[in-house]
């Protein structure tokens, strides 16, 4: 939201023409394309199998894609791995820290590796346990570390460098709700200290929460790509939720409502809702005072969107996310379509 | 090509660019090795105190029989002498194993993908292990003789001959850790890699290593006669004893020059190339 109000002087972080990947005639990637300007967050959205990891993969030079080009801060992947993996950090999917080592000997150990000076090394592994709040747990072997703390060790390594542009696979996958928060405070920080930031994610309020633009991922394909706001802009309107607490004045009313429909499990009315009071209004003149429980106004959100752009949702088979302790300011008007809208 | 900064057009076979140090990263990588050593005590001691347990069995439990059974008989005093070359390989085989399982851990635990995205020299990450396992098996063979002597053994080897030994074992543990190398890149996942290169134990025993040759069963006698180990045996053998090794000196060291070679080729192909997770 901060970063697209004017073009950006210098070269896109990441440009992305055509790619396409196939693993053993299983096509993985079709044909996709983006950009992404300098000192902006970019979510890769997509459910797991989409091919977001490909596409991380390829970006920093794990493997090379069979048609198509991408430059990263300039570099060619294919041509020059090498120019791009000098000023890239990655993150991925898998905790790659060294569990046998203690927190600051994983970081004094990419600093080694990044050919930092002895001194400064040291300075810097200390500086990042500070940010990463990992000080007292800094010399402890890594493997006593819970996932959220191995998630900020990993994410800290990937800092050691000071990556213009870094890469997130998952960053917050299995994380309980704090460190989710946590993480994407830290990724916020990064990104006001002029970082680029490319990552994939499976939740939509993840992606709505960072990212500048968000690009829509299915079965390999890019199906959309905008900001969120755009996004959610490509649904005509929202739904209005009205809650019974009987089966039968559910029935009734979506009777008496011919655009309705009817929840019975857990007993709502959906009334598609074009965002206007006239129309609230008209609505609500029509329902019985009596019987309504609860009415929420559902503006769409990105589980909306994915819904509609790829007829099926986003979190299919997955587990239920952690969903943050705290709704996210951006979604407090809505609660999770589950339970919560029977009460 | 440290020269000058040069924007080669085909640097994807050259990676070594102004930020790849080969030296300098595999030292890194290294110190990584000793450090997880240190931190993994219990496998470390382990490691060293396998083929003491070897030499007790086979000289202070089974040494008396098994030296009779030597051409022109003998007791445990003689056959510590014949079997001492085994254990030497059953100690660099042991440790190799080792490393089998330790690189496909780091495959599987994603650290691998960590370095690979980073500007260091693709092979540091093996070369680093590799070396990690050699300075074990020094080691460990220091502590495997110092037992040796302390069961009785004596060498009439001259300092020659046994600077001739200390290069071929050393050669020998290059040739079967990128060996296991090669096979910890290739195994799907750390469990494998601990299995997939266990006969490496077993072939000091089809060899001469702790009965000679021609006492063995046709088939096998036919093996063992081909297979790198009882060159490897017969040589350390005859320099620890004093005596000349002839060709097999000759075979030995060809042998571990040649899979040390192939190896390592295999293993950094297979380290370049990247698995699908």
């Amino acid at each position: 939201m901060t970063a697209t109000t004017s073009t950006p002087p210098c070269e896109p972080a990441i440009q992305v023409a055509g790619l396409g990947k196939s693993f053993d005639h299983n096509t993985v990637l079709r044909s996709i394309d983006l950009t992404v300007p300098p000192g902006t967050v970019y979510a890769l959205l997509g459910p797991n199998g989409a091919g977001k990891t490909t596409v991380v993969r390829i970006l920093t030079t794990l493997i090379t894609a069979d048609t198509g080009t991408a430059t990263v801060l300039g570099h060619d992947v294919g041509r020059d791995p090498g120019g791009v993996r000098r000023d890239i950090g990655v993150t991925g999917q898998f905790s790659a820290v060294d569990e046998l080592l203690t927190g600051r000997e994983n970081l004094r150990l990419m600093a080694d590796l990044h050919h930092l000076p002895r001194e400064r090394g040291g300075a810097r592994a200390q500086e990042l346990l500070e940010r990463f709040d990992l000080v007292a747990a800094g010399d402890r072997g890594a493997q006593t570390y819970s996932g959220g703390m191995k998630r900020r060790l990993d994410l800290a390594m990937t800092l050691v460098g000071s990556p213009e542009l870094i890469f997130l696979d998952e960053p917050t996958t299995g994380l309980d709700p704090r460190s989710r928060r946590e993480l994407w405070n830290i990724v916020r920080e990064l990104v006001d200290e002029g970082v680029t930031v490319f990552l994939t994610t499976q939740y939509l309020d993840e992606a709505d929460e960072l990212a500048d633009r968000v690009g829509v991922l299915d079965d390999g394909g890019l199906v959309a790509e905008g900001t969120s706001t755009e996004l959610k802009g490509r649904l005509p309107g929202g739904r209005i939720e009205v809650a019974y607490d009987d089966p039968g004045e559910l029935a009734a009313a979506a009777g008496s409502i011919e655009e309705a429909t009817a929840h019975e499990e857990r007993l709502t009315l959906s009334v598609p809702h074009d965002g206007s009071l006239s129309s609230l209004r008209r609505l609500m003149g029509r329902l019985d005072d009596d019987a309504v429980t609860g009415l929420e106004v559902h503006t769409p959100d990105l589980d909306d969107v994915f819904l509609a752009l790829t007829g099926h949702a986003a979190r299919k088979a997955e587990p239920a996310p952690a969903t943050p302790a705290s709704p996210a300011p951006a979604r407090g008007a809505h609660a999770s379509t589950g339970n919560e809208a029977a009460r | 090509m440290s020269a000058t900064t040069a924007p080669t057009a085909d640097s994807a076979s050259a990676p070594v660019r102004r930020g790849a140090h080969p030296l300098r990263d595999s030292w890194t990588m290294l110190r990584r090795t000793l450090l997880q050593m240190v931190r993994y005590k219990s496998l470390t001691l382990m490691l060293i105190g396998q083929p003491l347990i070897f030499l007790f069995l086979f000289v202070h439990v089974f040494g008396a029989t098994m030296g009779a059974g030597l051409p022109g008989g003998g007791g445990r005093a003689d056959y510590l002498v014949f079997i001492l070359p085994a254990i030497m390989i059953i100690t660099v085989a042991s440790i190799a194993l080792n490393t089998a399982y330790m690189i496909a851990l780091d495959m599987e635990k994603g650290i691998v993908d960590r370095f690979r995205t980073m500007a260091i020299a693709p092979s540091a990450v093996l070369t680093g292990r590799v070396f990690g396992a050699v300075i074990l098996t020094v080691l460990a063979q220091v502590v495997v003789l110092a037992v040796a002597v302390l069961f009785g053994y004596r060498s009439d080897g001259s300092i020659l001959a046994w600077l001739g030994v200390t290069g071929l074992v050393l050669l020998m543990t290059l040739a079967l850790t990128w060996f296991t190398v090669a096979l910890g890149l290739s195994a799907p996942n750390a469990e494998t890699a601990s299995n997939t290169p266990m006969p490496l134990l077993f072939l000091p025993f089809l060899s001469s290593g702790f009965v000679p040759a021609d006492s063995l069963p046709t088939t096998i006698r036919w093996f063992a006669e081909y297979q790198p180990c009882t060159s490897v045996i017969n040589t350390l053998r005859a320099w620890t004893s004093g005596a000349t090794a002839g060709t097999d000196a000759w075979l030995a060291f060809g042998w571990c020059a040649l899979i040390t070679a192939l190896c390592f080729l295999w293993s950094r192909r297979l380290y370049a190339k990247v698995r699908a997770h």
